[in-house]
Order: structure tokens, then C-alpha cells, then sequence
């Protein structure tokens, strides 16, 4: 709906942006494909040639390759679980009249703007640690043995504090939907005799099906990428090496390029597989 | 419909809410206590939640060891440069796509939006290669690039979003009166955007501040920025908890306070308008 | 002077005409109206006299020089908008002045049309208001304030007064009304409302999926509808149209008979009906009145004196040469 001359206008006002994503993605991408099929080791000498497949090959068949899947299949899952079913909890709680709402608000939002490298450092030291850690004084307090957790139940206490960091997030989109919730739907159920509890299971949750999918996929897209929790916590020891994190390790530390490029094939193309669905959601969203 | 409540039925979800918002809460209103105690106090068998000898010497001695202020002015350059160049390439393409529309728009929003769910690592080693090759490893106007490009797809589509909500008859009310395309888009649009402009440059402030791949790879002194700050003291450092919780507290207070301006607004740029 | 001629304009969006190829001139100082059901294309038509929309073929021509790829601003003229769209963030004599600052006209002479502007339209103690504190008919004004100050060569209005309740429209229909006897300037206005139509047009343009229908004054339309959408679509309440018997017995597919054409009466007529609804207007009463063995009910206008309750039998008589006569086409027939 518009003239010739503003349709010109809009496409050269749109070039910047357009031309800098594209480099930005292609570029790279050009590279890392180029360099997962070759061997490439910059302190062993550098580009040694064309081999195909063979990193490809060679990643998945690593022993770390399918411990890391699992690994970010545990995390990704456990913190989606423990987000989603506090979150819808919680925004339902949030949602009912009280004093003092906007500032539990606060409270409950607050984790969500905590670096990640602070959080994961405060959870590792002043929680977590086994002699002077907050759980460890709770512990010791009804007489258990301290745990240590980073070492005895890793993968647990990385969901643990990434699920507290990403809770506020679940809870502030399902709070925002469920506002959006017209009451009068409720106040229709409620007297058509439905009870509280199936006026949740079939109002309240049909409403909010929209919002938790949303969730779950842009919290998979960050999730899958997770890097500092785990960088300053355990460093990927004790079985807490992710995908990326496995990735991270053969590009910058054993500065095996090949290999790593070959692996971030793979994380490219599972983060495809989830972008998709979500664009799917959100490209619906726009023809409204 | 609000509808009247009892009190006592009130007064239970308050004190519900209140308890779970409080431990929700209570590693960074632990971490802000301990940062006050001194070292002894902070590892006290049982802990003291309030009744310690309140002191400011950690904050004293972070700043002196670690050069604070050179982390928080390389925070800000990068956050604060990042968002700024992300705006002024985002309003253009963001009025091209709000008011002239066109069958590609679409594509292109969702194109953008793939671009950010490319996993960092996967294209990890190609930008840390491209930096040594351009000689900007470790550099901050390297990093304010890479993290415009970041959240360039997340300012396009909150401007979007906003400006969509503009009537587009307003546009076309000042070209019929003799505005030209910039005249249109500074006397008109960019005012009436005031308040979308001002929260998207306050969320990618919070992104671009909080991001922890890109600055902690690709920075080592000159450009480290608080994130890189922070992880420093991942050990032994960590063990001195209350010079952590101090260095800690100076990283994340400016950013808590603006996210809590910005609550609202986190909601619509980080779903990309699919939730209001 | 604003004489404006469409020659052969056409409109398509992709593969979808909106617009076949159409010929309309629009003289010097006429009040033209555009009427027709939403989406006939009405405010599309506008849009391209105004150069918001390029047409796809055609020319469009103001005082004789053709106009069909000049910009907006430099055609000359001023459009009030449906939903006003004003700056909201400027006050209302900014809003008024910016179409002159644009232009660069000097501060002087702006603030002397601003001032006289205000005075005609009542708005001199609102110049310092934003539009946000404005009601809606005052906004309406500063539109229109916002156009008038600009001189223009024709006002093109699209819908205006539809945001408006319908006292305030009614109010706003005669200042515009006054405002062109005053300016004597060319006005092009959008509505889908046959009652704006009829009251303020010098001619009226009667729209259908893109294609003029008839051309006219207002009497014009009224008297002879040159076929059966616009005899439909021109005078209130609608003409009754009655196919079938009745028609053939006057040698046509359809005849139309408007209810101010029908008398009635409680003993005797052509047909015999009973009332149905009755909406009484004080003046006058509509009476739905339900033929002997027709569906549809026919509308009939009495007078507002005239007493019929529901269920009532009466009589009704057409008066003979008020009927209007349509072939199978829908067409007027002579």
C-alpha cells in the first residue's frame, strides 16, 4: 500500500540492516563449513588438507559425543520442566490479588538480569560449597552431611542455577499472557458450575498453550548455547560438558579446528530444527 | 472484572507470593548482605543475616586490586555502543518494514530472527580467526560490532512492533503536508516512538551488558568488560566470599535497575511481539 | 482553482483490480461526494488523487497539468483523514503549522493563517492543547484547520465524520458544508453514509467493486437511478423492490417504489397487508407492512399522526408515476 517512490525509499533504508546480517551470518558460516571438512590444527601445523566427512564422522563417534548430547538433553530439559510448571504456578499465584504485587514482581524477576558469570559464581562459592555454602550450614543444621554438589550431583545443580536464572523469565511471559486472559471467560465457566480446578485445565491452560510454547522454544535457543554456568562452575568436568561446551573445548582448547567446526555443524543444524518451530509461531503471529 | 475478595483469602496469597518472591530473591539479597560483612563474618558458622558489623572495605579492595573502573567504562563503551549503532541501523529498517510492507517483509523478519538463533559456538572459531587476521582480538569497538549484530535482529523487531502500533494515516497526513522521508521519520515518527525507541535501547542495553560468549572469548585485558571481570574470580579468588559478593553487587546493581524499569518491555522484545 | 480529471485511471494490486479503467472530472469548486458500500473502492480513489497510491495505468490531472507521478505534498492539495492524524505530540498550533513550516512559509504569515483559521473554526482557545486533550469533534477541526491553512488546490476528506457520534456528526456536516460555500474551493469526500451524500454533495459519485455507477446530483440520483444498486443504495429508508406479478404486470423485471410513494389506507387499496413493526420517528412513522402473499415486507412512510398497531390490516396503493421500472439487467427502463 504505498507509492513507488517510498517502496524505494524503504529498500534502501532497510540495505544497512540487511546487508551487516547477512555478512554476519554468511561469512562465518562459509567459514566453519569450510573448516569442518578439513583438517585443520593451527599449532600442528595448520590447514593439512581436504578429508571429507571425516570430522563429521569423527565427532560423533568421540566417546565425549554422546555424553554431551545426553548431558544437554538433561539440562535443557530439566531447567524447560522446572521454568514451565513453576512458571505457570507461579503467574497464576502472581496474577491473584494481594498487597505488595508489583514488588514481589520485582523479586520474582529480579534473576533474570544477573550476568550469567555472577550467578554462576555466587551459586558455586556462597551456596554450593561444601564447608561455608549456605546449603552446607542448612545441611549441617538438621544434621545431614553436607553435599558437594558440584561434584556429586553436577548436572543437577547446573539446572538448578540456570532454572533460577530462566524461572523469572517463564513466569513474567506466562503472567503477561494470562493478564491477557479475559475474566469474563472465567466468570462464564464458573457459572456453568466448572470448579477451580477444571476451570484451570480447561480455560486457564488452553489459554496460556500459546505462551508456553513460545517459552519453551526461545528458552531451547538460549539454552543450547548456555556457556558461561558452565565455564566458571565445573569447566565441563563431572559429565557437564554440553554440546557447545564440547565444541568451545576442541576449537579453543585442544585448537582443533576441524573437528570443532564439524561440531558446530551439528549445534547449527539443532538450532535450526528448533528455530523453526518457532518462527513457525511467531510468522503466524505477524499475519494477524 | 475485579471482584471482591476476602481478606483472609488475600492475605494468604500475600504471604504465599511474599515467601516464594523472598527466596526467589534471596541469592542476591544474600550476596548484596555478604558483600557488607567482612571476611570472617561471611563464612560464620551459622551464618548472620543481618547482625554483623556492616564495613565497606571489600568494595574498597576490589576496586584497588582489579581495576573495576576500567571493566565497568569497557561494560558500558560495549553495551552502550552496541545499542546505540543497533538503533540508528534498526529505525530505518523498521519504519521500511512497519509502513511500507511489501510480500518479502515477512521473510525478511523471520530471515533476521534465524540469523540471531545461530549458536555462537558454531561459528566460534571463524570470528575469533577474522579478529586476530583484522588485529581486533581484544578490542571494544570489535565487540560493540559483534554484539550490534547480535541484537540487531531483537532491536529490528521491537521497533517493529512499536511502530506498527503508529497509524500509518499520520505518516501519510505529514507527506501530504510536505514532509519529506526524513523530515517524516524525525518530526513525526521518531517523536511518537519515544517510548518504544527509549525500551528497546534499555532492553539491548541489559542483553549486550549480560552477554557472556563473545566477551569472555574474545577479550583478555584491554576490552574485558565486567563479565570477564566477574569470572576472574571463578578461584581462588571465589573462596574470599564477601570481596566476591562485593565485586558481584558492582556488576549486577546498575542492570538490575534498569531491567526492573523494563519488565514490561523484556516481555514483547524478547518473544518478538508473539506475546503482549 | 482545482478542476481534477481521471483518464482512464486504473488500479491493481497484483493481480487484483481494484480499479477498471475509469474516466471522472471533477469541476472547479464542486463539492464532490464518493458513496458507496465499504470496499468498493471509494477511499482507493482517493488515495490516488491524493498520491499516496500509484496508479497502475491512466492519468490523473490537475488544472489541466498532469499530475499521475508528482509527489503528495506537490499536487497541491489537503487531505483530512478518518482517524484525524494528528501529531500527538505536537499542540494544536504546531499541528496547524506544520504543513507551512514544511513549505517554508514565513513565521509571520504562518501565525496569521494559524490565527485565522482558529477564529472560523472555533479552536482559538485550544491552540496550546495537545490533541490527546481535544474531543472528537474538536480534532475534526484541527484537521480541517491543518488543511485550510495550506491553501489548497481541492480538500479530499476520507470518511471524516465516521469517528463521531452522531449528533456531533450531524453538527460537523454542516460546518463542512459551510466551510465550502465560504472557501469555494473543490472538495472530494469519502463516505459510505447516503444520508452525508445526499445533503452535502454538488455531485455524487456512486461507487460499486471499483466501477462508477452513476453519476449526479443529489435530486438527480434520487429522481432516476439509473439501475437498481444505486436505487437501492440512494434514499432512506430503501426503496422497495418487487419482482415477479407485480413487475410483469408493468412490463419490467423489477420495479422499485420508495415508501414516501405509497399511500395507505384502513379500507381500501391495491394490496391488502398487515402491519408489522412500526418505527416511529415523531415526524414520521416507517410501518413495515406485510403483503398478501409476498416474503418481504414492504416499507411504507405515514405520518407521524398516523395510529396502526401490530397485527392491523390496511390497504396500500403505489402511486403509479413514482415507480421506477428495471429490465432483467437490473437497468433503468426509460
Amino acid at each position: 500500500m504505498a507509492t513507488q517512490h517510498s517502496r524505494s525509499a524503504a529498500r534502501i533504508m532497510m540495505a544497512p540492516a540487511v546487508f551487516f546480517l547477512l555478512v554476519w551470518m554468511l561469512v562465518p558460516l562459509c567459514m566453519t563449513l569450510w573448516f569442518s571438512v578439513r583438517d585443520f590444527r593451527p599449532l600442528r601445523g595448520g590447514d593439512n588438507g581436504f578429508v571429507g566427512l571425516e570430522n563429521f564422522v569423527r565427532f560423533v563417534s568421540s566417546s565425549a559425543f554422546w555424553p554431551a548430547i545426553l548431558t544437554t538433553l538433561m539440562i535443557v530439559g530439566g531447567v524447560l520442566l522446572i521454568s514451565i510448571v513453576f512458571g505457570v504456578l507461579l503467574a497464576i499465584l502472581l496474577d491473584k490479588p494481594m498487597w505488595g504485587q508489583g514488588i514481589v514482581r520485582i523479586l520474582v524477576i529480579a534473576p533474570f538480569f544477573v550476568m550469567p558469570t555472577v550467578s554462576a559464581l555466587v551459586w558455586k562459592n556462597m551456596f554450593m560449597d561444601s564447608v561455608n555454602g549456605v546449603f552446607a550450614h542448612l545441611w549441617r543444621f538438621f544434621g545431614a552431611d553436607p553435599v558437594v554438589w558440584l561434584s556429586e550431583v553436577p548436572t543437577f545443580s547446573i539446572v538448578m542455577i540456570v532454572s533460577w536464572q530462566w524461572l523469572p523469565f517463564a513466569t513474567l511471559i506466562l503472567l503477561t499472557a494470562i493478564q491477557s486472559l479475559d475474566s469474563e471467560q472465567l466468570e462464564a465457566a464458573e457459572m456453568d458450575g466448572a470448579s477451580p480446578l477444571s476451570r484451570f485445565f480447561y480455560i486457564t491452560l488452553p489459554h496460556l498453550s500459546r505462551a508456553i510454547t513460545i517459552v519453551v522454544l526461545i528458552q531451547t535457543i538460549f539454552l543450547l548455547a548456555i556457556f558461561a554456568e558452565i565455564f566458571v562452575t565445573t569447566g565441563g568436568a563431572f559429565g557437564t560438558r554440553t554440546l557447545t561446551y564440547l565444541i568451545f573445548q576442541r576449537v579453543l582448547e585442544s585448537q582443533n579446528v576441524g573437528l570443532g567446526s564439524a561440531g558446530g555443524v551439528y549445534a547449527i543444524i539443532l538450532a535450526n530444527i528448533v528455530a523453526l518451530f518457532l518462527m513457525r509461531i511467531v510468522g503466524k503471529n505477524l499475519d494477524k | 472484572m475485579a471482584r471482591a475478595v476476602t481478606t483472609q483469602r488475600k492475605a494468604l496469597n500475600t504471604a504465599v507470593a511474599w515467601i516464594i518472591g523472598l527466596l526467589i530473591f534471596f541469592p542476591i539479597l544474600w550476596t548484596i548482605l555478604t558483600s557488607f560483612k567482612t571476611e570472617a563474618d561471611a563464612i560464620a558458622n551459622p551464618p548472620v543475616l543481618f547482625a554483623f558489623d556492616w564495613t565497606l572495605e571489600n568494595y574498597a579492595e576490589v576496586m584497588e586490586r582489579s581495576n573495576y573502573g576500567r571493566f565497568l567504562s569497557n561494560s558500558i563503551i560495549i553495551a552502550g555502543g552496541s545499542t546505540i549503532l543497533g538503533i540508528i541501523i534498526a529505525v530505518p529498517a523498521a519504519w521500511s518494514m512497519a509502513f511500507v510492507p511489501s510480500k518479502r517483509t515477512k521473510d525478511i523478519l523471520l530471515w533476521m530472527l534465524s540469523t540471531k538463533m545461530l549458536p555462537a559456538v558454531g561459528v566460534l572459531y571463524p570470528i575469533y580467526l577474522l579478529c586476530i587476521q583484522l588485529g581486533v582480538l581484544d578490542n571494544r569497538f570489535a565487540l560493540v560490532v559483534i554484539l550490534m549484530l547480535i541484537n540487531l535482529p531483537i532491536i529490528v523487531w521491537m521497533l517493529y512492533t512499536y511502530f506498527k502500533e503508529i497509524p500509518g494515516e499520520i505518516l501519510e497526513a505529514a507527506r501530504m503536508d510536505g514532509a519529506s522521508l526524513k523530515e517524516e521519520i524525525l518530526y513525526v515518527l521518531t517523536p511518537m516512538a519515544v517510548p518504544g525507541i527509549a525500551s528497546t535501547l534499555l532492553l539491548n542495553f541489559i542483553l549486550a551488558w549480560n552477554e557472556a560468549f563473545w566477551t569472555l572469548n574474545l577479550t583478555s585485558v584491554d576490552a574485558a568488560p565486567l563479565t570477564a571481570f566477574i569470572a576472574s574470580y571463578s578461584s581462588p579468588e571465589g573462596l574470599f566470599f564477601a570481596k566476591l559478593s562485593a565485586a558481584s553487587t558492582m556488576a549486577i546493581a546498575p542492570i538490575l535497575i534498569l531491567g526492573w524499569f523494563s519488565q514490561k518491555q523484556l516481555v514483547r522484545g524478547l518473544t518478538f511481539g508473539a506475546v503482549k | 482553482m482545482g478542476r481534477i480529471t481521471l483518464d482512464k485511471v486504473r488500479k491493481a494490486f497484483g493481480e487484483v483490480e481494484v480499479i477498471p479503467p475509469l474516466d471522472l472530472t471533477i469541476e472547479d469548486g464542486e463539492f464532490v461526494v464518493f458513496v458507496g458500500p465499504s470496499g468498493c473502492g471509494k477511499s482507493t480513489l482517493l488515495r490516488l488523487i491524493a498520491g499516496l497510491e500509484d496508479v497502475t495505468s491512466g492519468v490523473i490531472s490537475i488544472d489541466g497539468a498532469d499530475a499521475t507521478m508528482v509527489p503528495p505534498a506537490k499536487r497541491g492539495l489537503a487531505m483530512v483523514f478518518q482517524s484525524y492524524a494528528l501529531y500527538p505530540h505536537m499542540s494544536v498550533r504546531k499541528n496547524i503549522a506544520f504543513p507551512m513550516k514544511m513549505a517554508g512559509i514565513p513565521q509571520d504569515e504562518q501565525n496569521r493563517r494559524i490565527e485565522a483559521a482558529a477564529k472560523a473554526l472555533n479552536l482559538t482557545d485550544y491552540l496550546d492543547r495537545r490533541p490527546g486533550q481535544l474531543s472528537g469533534g474538536q480534532r475534526q477541526r484541527v484537521a480541517i484547520g491543518r488543511a485550510i491553512v495550506r491553501e489548497p488546490a481541492a480538500f479530499l476528506f476520507d470518511e471524516p465524520l465516521s469517528n463521531l457520534d452522531a449528533a456531533l456528526r450531524h453538527g460537523m456536516r454542516l460546518e463542512i458544508s459551510e466551510l465550502h460555500k465560504r472557501l469555494d474551493t473543490t472538495m472530494i469526500y469519502v463516505t459510505h453514509d447516503q444520508v452525508e451524500a445526499m445533503t452535502m454533495a454538488d455531485k455524487i459519485v456512486v461507487l460499486q467493486g471499483g466501477v462508477i455507477e452513476q453519476v449526479g446530483s443529489p435530486m438527480e440520483l434520487y429522481r432516476t437511478p439509473r439501475n437498481i444498486f444505486v436505487a437501492g443504495f440512494i434514499g432512506s429508508p430503501k426503496m422497495n423492490l418487487l419482482t415477479g406479478e407485480e413487475a410483469a404486470k408493468r412490463g419490467a423485471h423489477t420495479v422499485g417504489i420508495r415508501p414516501e410513494h405509497v399511500t395507505i389506507s384502513t379500507t381500501d387499496g391495491a394490496w391488502k397487508g398487515t402491519v408489522g413493526v412500526a418505527e416511529h420517528l415523531g415526524s414520521d412513522t416507517f410501518l413495515h407492512v406485510h403483503r398478501e402473499g409476498a416474503t418481504d415486507p414492504m416499507t411504507v412512510r405515514v405520518d407521524g399522526e398516523f395510529s396502526a398497531k401490530h397485527g392491523d390490516t390496511v390497504w396500500l396503493t403505489a402511486q403509479e408515476e413514482q415507480i421506477h421500472k428495471f429490465d432483467a439487467d437490473g437497468l433503468r427502463i426509460a
